[in-house]
This record gives C-alpha cells, sequence and structure tokens, in this order.
C-alpha cells in the first residue's frame, strides 16, 4: 500500500503463448499482479515465478503482438476484488470486470470496468458507536442491498484493534464516501470507506471458529436431501460425463436452494449455458420469497472462449465475494461449473512453465490446490456471535467419464459429498441421474447433523433413509437376478422387491427440473412422499404372476408421480392419494 | 502476400527442426507472420532476441541462408461479398483459378463476445433431414458435430446439410480432406447451382498438415463478417475436426510439450473450446451456428476429442447404418441436440415435442423386440407391428436421403401411427391425436 512511490517496472524479454517472461527493476512479489503497457490498453497479468530479476507472468489475456521490450508495471499487490454493496445481481468476467459495462460486442483486450458502482447512493445504517472497541471483519453499519442487509465492516486486511472514532449518521453516501474513522493502537486515524479490497487467493479468516456442519441445507432436489443431504457449510461435487446433465442439475441447485446468496461460477463451460441464466433468473421467481432469482443472484462467468489464465482467477474471486457476504452472517450457496476446467488451466500453464508432470500432465501439487480450494467453505461463528456459511458445490467433467482420472480423485478427497452422475440413469432418462447406490454423504455419519435431521424433520428419518439405501440395493440385486434368471425364472417375490426399489427411483429420486411444481420439493413435501413409499414398502401384496406385479406397479407409480405433479396438498394431490390406496387395496395381503 | 518496403528482411537462419525455425531478430511480434522462403510462418516462441517461428509448410529444403520476412501483422483475411462461391486455401488464397479477393481485411482469430452480449438461440435452421430437424432440430447459434466413423458417409451429409440448410451463407472448412472428397464437394456445389452463398476453404491431404490449423479461423472470421456486418444466418461447416487436433498434436509435440491423455496436448479443450465458441446469436440478428464432423476410432467416444468435443459442443449426432432397409439413418438415440427444446413446438408445429417422442419410444419398443427375436423368444402382434413401423420410421423418416419440410414430417409419422397403431398405444396427449391423427381407421 506504501510502495506507490516507487513501482517496480520491467521489460518483457520473451513470450511463449501467454507466459511472458520479465526483466524487473525492483522487488517483485511472488502471485503479484502487473500490467503490459500497449497502445491503448493495459494486459493485467499475474506473477508466477521468480528467477533473481526475471520475473514469469502468465497474461490474463491475448499476448498476441507482444513485443521484446514492452513496458510492464508491476501492481504492488496479488490479483484482489472489491468488495462492497452492488456485487449482487452483477454479472462478472473472472477478474471481476462488469461484463455489462464493457463496450461493444466483442470483450476489447485490456479492456477493465469497475466491480462496483461509484455513483449511486445506499441508504447507509450506522451499527457500531463512537468508542467501540474493533477489529478486521466487524459491522460498522448497513445498507440495503436489493433486499439483502448489506454489512459494511472493518477492512479484512486490519491487523489488530481499533477504536472506533466516528461513524457517519443515518443517511444517503456512496461507496467512496467516508462512513466511518477509526484510530489504531498508536492513535493514528483511518477513514473509511464502504468499500475494501481483499486478494482473492488467501483465505478470509475473519471469524471466531468453524465448526463441524451441524446443519442441512436444504436445496428442494430429494435425490440429495433425502437421500444425501449436503451440511450448511459443506462442500460436493458432481463428476459426470458429458450429457449426464451436471448444468441441468447445478441450475436447478441454484433456483431451487435455500440459500440468502448464490453465487455462480461458470468456469471454462459453455457461453450459451451462462446465456441461459441471462435470460431466465430476471425473470424466474426465488419459490421461497417471491423475489426474482436474480436478485440473490451474482454470476461470475469467465466461459471456455475467455483467456484461461483468468479461468484459474474466476474460482478464486467467486470464492472470496462468498467470503466477504459469509462475514455479514449470510448463508451463501457456491456453484462452480466446472472445477475441471479450472485445473486444466494449471495444466496448461505448468506445462509451459516446463514443470515436471504429474498424473495426466496435471501439476504434482493438484490435490492440495483442490483441497486447499474446498477448505475455504465452512460454517462460521463470527466473532460477534452470528453466524454464516458457504456451501460449495463443484461439478467436475472427468474425461473420458473416467472417475479414476486426476481431478476426480484429488476431488474426492476434498469434497465431504459425491453425487455421482451415471451415463446408464441419463441414458435411461432418469434425471437427475445421481446414482442412488455410489453416491454418499459424509455428513450422513456426524452425529451432530443426525440429531439435527431427527429434531427438525422426523425422530424416524434417519432410519427411514437408511431402509430406503437397503431397498434400492436390494432392488438392483433383484433386478440382476432377473435378468440373469429370466423373468419366469426368479420367484414373483423378486418382482416386488424390484418395484418397490423402482418406486423409490420413480417417485423420489426422479425429479422433473423443468416442471414448475416437481422442480422444487419442500423438505415437509419430502416427508410427506417419503413416508408414503416407506408404507408401501412395509405392506405386502399377493400376485399370482410377474406380470401383475409389473402392472399393477406402474399404476402405483404413475398415480405417486400424478401427485409429485400436483400442487401440495391441493384437492387435486389429495384426489391422486384416494386414487393410490384403492390401487394398494386390491392386492394387499 | 508481396512485400512491402520497410518489412524486416533476415537471411541467417541459426536452427532449424522439423516444423519449426529459429533466428535473431528484434522488434517482433508475437503471434507475427513471416515468410520463410516463401513459406508463410508464425511466430510461436520469443526469447530475447531468439525468434522462434512455426512454418505452416513445413521445412523440407528451408536452408539456413533463407530469406525472412517479417509481415508486422498477425494472420489475417480479406472479407467481404466476393468471397461467396470461391475455394480458398488454408491461407485465403483461391485455389479456383478465380482472381484474388478485395476486400476489408480482418485478422483471423479475432476477440471473443461478450457473455452478456449474446442472445439466448431461438431460431429454427431447417435441413430437410428428418433425422435431424425431427429429432434433433438445429438452433442459430448452436454448435454440434457428428460422430462419425471414417467409412460412414458423413461428407455427403455435410454436403447435404450445405445445400438445404436455410442459411443466408454456408461456409465449409475442409481439413485433411482427401482430394477426391474436395472435388466431390466442388461438384456438388457447381451441379447444384448454390455456389452463391457457399464459401469454402479446404485444406486437403495433398498440403502439409499444419496449415489446416489455419482453416476454422478463416472460416469463422468470414463468418464473423457476414454474422456482424451483415446480420446474416451463417451456417459453418467444419470437417474433420479430428484431423484437425491431429495437427494440434504434432505442433505441440515438435515444441516439446508434454502431452496429455491421448498423446493430445493439455491445451486441447481451450483449443477446440475458441473454435466451437464461435457459435452465437448476435442481438442484431446474425448468427453462426457450427455443424463439425469428428471422425471417431472404433466408435471410440472416451478418445480425447470426441470426449472434449462433447463437453464443449450442445449435442452430437450420430450416423448410422440401418441394416433392415440398407439405408444410413441419424440414430434416434444416441443423438441429441441440446438446444432443440428452445424451438421445437415453438417455432415448429405445436405437435413437435410429442411426436418426436412418442416416435422414438415406438423404435425403442421395435429395437426390445429384436432383441427378443434374437434371444429366440416369441413375439407379441405389438411388437411385430412395432417392427413394422420402425423399418417404415427409417425408411421415410431417418434416412439421410430423405428430404422434406418439418411439416410434411410430422404428418409422415402420424401416418405412421396410423398404419401401425391404435390410439392409445401412441400415448399423445389427447387433444394433439384429436387433431393430428389421419381420418382413415378408429
Amino acid at each position: 500500500m506504501s510502495k506507490k512511490d516507487n513501482i517496480t517496472k520491467g521489460k518483457i524479454t520473451g513470450i511463449i503463448a501467454n507466459l511472458v517472461i520479465v526483466e524487473a527493476d525492483g522487488p517483485v512479489q511472488q502471485n503479484e499482479i502487473c500490467y503490459i503497457v500497449q497502445q491503448d490498453s493495459k494486459l493485467m497479468s499475474e506473477v508466477i515465478k521468480v528467477l533473481g530479476t526475471t520475473a514469469y507472468i502468465q497474461a490474463f489475456e491475448s499476448t498476441r503482438g507482444l513485443k521484446v521490450g514492452d513496458q510492464v508495471e508491476f501492481a504492488g499487490h496479488m490479483l484482489e476484488v472489491n468488495l462492497g454493496p452492488g456485487i449482487l445481481s452483477r454479472n462478472y468476467d473472472g477478474l471481476q470486470n462488469d461484463l455489462d459495462r464493457m463496450e461493444g460486442i466483442f470483450l476489447k483486450r485490456g479492456a477493465q470496468t469497475d466491480a462496483l458502482d461509484h455513483e449511486k447512493k445506499w441508504t447507509f445504517k450506522p451499527l457500531a458507536q463512537q468508542g467501540d472497541k474493533v477489529i478486521g471483519g466487524d459491522w460498522l453499519g448497513e445498507v440495503t442491498e436489493n433486499w439483502l442487509p448489506h454489512k459494511i465492516m472493518v477492512p479484512f486486511k486490519f491487523k489488530g484493534k481499533y477504536t472506533v472514532k466516528s461513524v457517519a449518521g443515518e443517511g444517503d453516501y456512496t461507496i467512496d464516501d467516508t462512513i466511518a474513522v477509526v484510530t489504531d493502537e498508536d492513535g493514528r486515524e483511518i477513514e473509511l470507506t464502504m468499500v475494501q479490497q481483499w486478494p482473492v487467493k488467501v483465505p478470509i479468516k475473519n471469524y471466531q471458529e468453524k465448526p463441524r456442519p451441524f446443519k442441512m441445507l436444504e436445496t428442494g432436489i430429494r435425490t440429495i436431501d433425502t437421500l444425501n443431504p449436503i451440511g450448511e457449510g459443506g462442500t460436493g461435487f458432481i463428476p459426470g460425463p458429458f450429457g449426464s446433465g451436471k448444468t441441468v442439475l447445478q441450475h436447478a441447485l441454484s433456483k431451487q436452494a435455500e440459500a440468502d446468496m448464490i453465487i455462480m461460477a461458470a468456469c471454462g463451460e459453455r457461453a450459451n449455458e451462462v446465456v441461459e441464466i441471462f435470460t431466465e433468473f430476471p425473470e424466474l421467481e426465488d419459490p421461497r420469497t417471491g423475489r426474482k432469482l436474480m436478485e440473490r443472484t451474482t454470476i461470475i462467468a469467465n466461459t471456455s472462449n475467455m483467456p484461461v489464465a483468468a479461468r484459474e482467477a474466476s474460482v478464486y474471486t467467486a470464492m472470496t465475494i462468498a467470503e466477504y457476504y459469509r462475514a455479514m452472517g449470510l448463508k451463501i450457496l457456491l456453484l462452480a461449473d466446472s472445477t475441471s476446467r479450472w485445473a486444466q488451466a494449471l495444466r496448461e500453464m505448468s506445462n509451459r512453465m516446463e514443470e515436471l508432470p504429474g498424473p495426466d500432465a496435471y501439476p504434482m501439487d493438484l490435490t492440495a490446490i483442490i483441497s486447499n480450494f474446498y477448505s475455504r467453505a465452512g460454517y462460521v461463528y463470527l466473532n460477534n456471535g452470528k453466524s454464516g456459511s458457504i456451501t460449495f458445490i463443484g461439478t467436475v467433467s472427468p474425461a473420458g467419464g473416467n472417475l479414476k482420472e486426476p481431478v476426480t480423485e484429488a476431488t474426492k478427497k476434498a469434497a465431504r459429498c459425491f453425487y455421482a452422475l451415471s451415463q446408464d440413469r441419463a441414458d435411461s432418462k432418469r434425471y437427475p441421474a445421481v446414482d442412488p447406490i455410489d453416491s454418499y454423504s459424509k455428513y450422513l455419519e456426524y452425529p451432530e447433523l443426525e440429531k439435527y435431521l431427527k429434531e427438525n424433520i422426523d425422530e424416524n428419518w434417519p432410519a427411514h433413509v437408511q431402509l430406503m439405501k437397503d431397498a434400492l440395493l436390494r432392488g438392483r440385486e433383484a433386478s440382476e437376478q432377473i435378468n440373469i434368471l429370466g423373468d419366469d425364472g426368479v420367484p414373483v417375490d423378486y418382482h416386488i422387491t424390484f418395484w418397490k426399489s423402482e418406486i423409490i427411483d420413480f417417485v423420489i429420486l426422479q425429479q422433473d427440473a423443468f416442471d414448475a411444481i416437481d422442480a422444487q420439493s419442500s423438505l415437509e413435501r419430502q416427508k410427506y412422499m417419503l413416508e408414503k413409499v416407506i408404507e408401501i414398502y412395509h405392506t405386502g401384496f399377493s400376485f399370482e404372476h410377474f406380470e401383475e406385479v409389473n402392472e399393477f406397479f406402474k399404476r402405483l407409480i404413475d398415480t405417486l408421480r400424478q401427485m409429485n405433479y400436483s400442487e401440495f396438498k391441493s384437492d387435486q394431490f389429495h384426489q391422486y392419494e384416494k386414487e393410490l390406496e384403492q390401487i394398494i387395496e386390491e392386492r394387499k395381503g | 502476400m508481396e512485400t512491402q518496403a520497410f518489412q524486416k528482411i533476415y537471411t541467417k537462419i541459426d536452427q532449424i527442426t522439423k516444423a519449426t525455425i529459429t533466428l535473431h531478430a528484434t522488434g517482433v511480434g508475437n503471434e507475427e507472420i513471416a515468410l520463410v522462403n516463401d513459406r508463410l510462418a508464425q511466430v510461436v516462441k520469443i526469447i530475447g532476441d531468439e525468434v522462434t517461428l512455426q512454418v505452416f509448410a513445413g521445412t523440407e529444403g528451408i536452408p539456413t541462408n533463407s530469406e525472412v520476412i517479417f509481415f508486422g501483422r498477425s494472420a489475417n483475411l480479406k472479407v467481404g461479398e466476393e468471397l461467396s462461391g470461391r475455394f480458398f486455401n488454408a491461407y485465403g488464397e483461391p485455389i479456383d483459378g478465380g482472381p484474388e479477393v478485395e476486400g476489408e481485411e480482418v485478422e483471423i482469430g479475432g476477440p471473443t463476445v461478450n457473455p452478456v452480449r449474446r442472445l439466448q438461440p431461438s431460431e429454427f435452421i431447417p435441413t430437410g433431414i428428418a433425422g435431424i430437424d425431427l429429432n434433433n432440430a438445429l438452433v442459430t447459434g448452436q454448435k454440434i458435430p457428428f460422430f462419425a466413423d471414417p467409412d460412414q458417409p458423413y461428407n455427403q451429409v455435410m454436403s447435404m446439410v450445405a445445400l438445404r440448410a436455410k442459411a443466408d451463407k454456408i461456409i465449409l472448412g475442409g481439413m485433411g480432406l482427401t482430394n477426391d472428397d474436395y472435388l466431390y464437394y466442388k461438384n456438388v456445389f457447381d451441379n447444384a447451382g448454390a455456389l452463391d452463398r457457399i464459401i469454402s476453404f479446404v485444406n486437403t491431404t495433398e498440403d502439409p498438415s499444419v496449415e489446416r490449423l489455419l482453416v476454422p479461423d478463416m472460416c469463422l472470421s468470414a463468418a464473423e463478417h457476414f454474422a456482424v456486418d451483415k446480420n446474416q444466418k451463417v451456417l459453418v461447416l467444419l470437417t474433420d475436426m479430428t484431423l484437425y487436433a491431429d495437427a494440434l498434436s504434432i505442433v505441440s509435440n515438435r515444441m516439446d510439450q508434454i502431452p496429455s491423455k491421448d498423446s493430445m496436448p493439455g491445451s486441447l479443450y481451450s483449443d477446440l473450446a475458441k473454435i466451437y465458441e464461435k457459435a452465437v446469436q448476435f442481438p442484431e440478428g446474425g448468427s453462426i451456428t457450427i455443424v463439425a464432423v469428428t471422425t471417431l476410432s472404433g466408435g471410440d467416444i472416451t478418445h480425447a476429442i470426441p470426449d472434449n468435443t462433447g463437453y464443449i459442443t450442445e449435442g452430437q449426432l450420430f450416423l448410422r447404418n440401418d441394416t433392415d432397409v440398407s439405408k444410413v439413418i441419424v440414430d434416434p438415440f444416441r443423438s441429441l441436440s441440446r438446444l432443440k427444446q428452445l424451438v421445437i413446438g415453438k417455432k415448429t408445429r405445436e405437435d413437435h415435442p410429442q411426436v418426436m417422442n412418442a416416435a422414438i419410444r415406438l423404435f425403442a419398443d421395435a429395437s426390445n423386440a429384436k432383441t427378443k427375436l434374437e434371444n429366440g423368444f416369441d413375439l407379441t402382434d405389438y411388437d411385430e407391428r412395432a417392427l413394422e413401423f420402425a423399418k417404415d420410421y427409417s425408411k421415410k423418416l431417418l434416412a439421410i436421403d430423405v428430404n422434406i419440410e418439418v411439416d410434411e414430417m410430422l404428418d409422415t409419422a402420424w401416418g405412421l401411427f396410423d398404419k401401425h397403431f391404435k390410439r392409445s398405444e401412441v400415448s399423445v396427449k389427447k387433444e394433439l391425436v384429436d387433431k393430428y391423427w389421419p381420418n382413415s381407421s378408429e
């Protein structure tokens, strides 16, 4: 911060694709940001290796036309984001440039736009008082962003204790106006605005403690909530071959999940998928609040054709924004699609640096990088006793659909929930294609989460869920037997076992992400339907012939699905429920 | 490409490898192009005053005292209406004997469209091929490849798409085309009299393989000209992207890069995405749609090339030989157009989605019946009818030589339903059945 007077400068001495070699005339820090000066623009780059006075930098943009001898200016800090009111509902690129403010249809090289609006006035309400002792991350005041109480905090970078000398009174201010003055331990006065900067690669740790996740995050998606729930502040990942519905599932999560804020990092994926969000989210309603989805969403779009190096930065930018909002005591869901593209960006760079490669030419420290990143999620108690959380779910695009590849394996070590998408399920249109048997949630093993489920859903809930998983497994075994021995070659009971598991599959696991009602299933509704299914599971039926079994259960499934498509507890819903009971009566015994 | 005044000329090459040369030069920009002994080359690496150039045509016969002329700019293309109807090589030079094209010079491999400026694709592009239009409708701004085995007639299908697709401009990028296939395209286009809207950039197997790396960029720069400046609907056909990727791996290998899966460069995903993501719907009405061919080896879609492609493109199309009717069909099971939902039933007739699903479901029933038959089980009456339906369906709709309008496809499908099934067996919404079921029976 104090280096303004003597910035380090440098000259380009070499260029290999987006790796640029620079001879620097002063001190350089690892991961420092620097700018390559061109006639009409400055290209942002990051130092990734230093040898003596030679800095190796990766350019975040195309290096076409750069020449040996071109000037480079070092910024004196690492890649930072601007944190302040106005981030919500924005569409940023991986370096937090506001995409909507860029001119023209094409992204101009070197174009930079402000992440925040400097003109807009926010209505500020003070929360701190003169004389308060504060530390980094403490709340000084509050503005309302869309609908969200956005806390203005003592900058996270502040070390040690500070005393509030004055706080601005209630009123309208821009983000650059001084809203508080604090004094440090030596009595120096520091003026604070609503904006602060933070380096994206460093976790924000201004909280008291990070307990294990003990609550569940409601996602509205049955195969997750009912079968393998994710803890609030937990981590999960969704690997799947192309065409298995990763992105549809992530979009469903972003629409249905119960969170204060959703941050979506579209990292190296199709631009048309992001366009879909741009088009739909301002229209679609949040089922819980009735507000438009875009009002609680921030998008970091670094699509596959945008510069590779910025792709790596994009996930960190997204995580840092999430940490900023978590420090306000909010519940954040962070989605990244896809983390494999980020890993590939690391690989491209490692390759150009001529580092010794690890498996599949990925850098050796891939596992460490991935687990470090996942560890930034979590449920935290802030210094003022309030709590906030970041739940992180990333997708992985395994090469060739092979789950033994390095990115999947490294992620498996870091993430606690595993939602494996299966090609077979996708082929037979059983969506979401999450494999119920391969997938897991480690949080189910946490006694604190079990307690939460028992208290908040039902005493018997964990037992029911376990029963259902067993039934699915038994159903799969029965189906294998039937396939081997033929329909006639097994007792009718096998068919009943198989079809009972099909009920679970069709009614609980499968969910229509494109149906207005079925797409979102509240916990209350999930509990209701699970109990229905369990009731059927415990009912004994009698049949003469296997063909009767198929027909009977198909009718059961059809009626149960009609219930799924009906408004919960509506007349129509109860109508189907009555029908269901009549069908059950036919074969009871 | 003539030399001009003030261009830097060097005459001493220090190092020559199979694909690259290195010399001492100053003031050279990255990715700048140059002529090395009259062959086009591009700067790929600069370390101090040591400049490494990739010579597209290979370095055979290049002496150390060759003339190296730097152009002071990166590769470009002259664009304009004059491009229409012409055939060019990978450098954008005419190969049809016609005159040089005059026009505005644009850099190839230009910048990316800002994602917030894109529009959601929403316009249907009919091709006349029912296996595509009916089951896997293409949408403007979409990118989709054919995954085909080398023995399948994908070039015929591509040429049909080129001739029939309702687009303002069709741009063909041929990479590693055999001379026979090149002549085939040329003949087909000539005979159809459709040349005025077709532009071709062709690299044949007779040309050096590395040259083909320029072909997609040439095609897409031309496409951007028509789509952005003229607001036209442009369809870009790229065949064969597997050969393009092979050329990438050759270059990366010669640059001593560490290969990743299947000896492909680690940047394969980004390299392919840079091309395919040029597909876009612009807000002013212009659009670029890409239909590509990716040849498979032994049908293996887990190979790095089809695998990475699948993650980038919006679906894929498979061809299959249907031996029951001896025709090549567009496989309804494995093919998928991810964007079709945006247009079917909206830009096409209301019954399109339901008819499509019903027909595929009945086709699947037929395939189950076939398995039953092969395993020696008895067939039910329904099975028999499903099998008959499948033959008709293949012949009259899925076969690639069918060329009809979408409404006719739908009517044909209803006709087949009527011929082989009862209304209740088709399970289509009642109001649609009432409206469209032919009046002949029931």
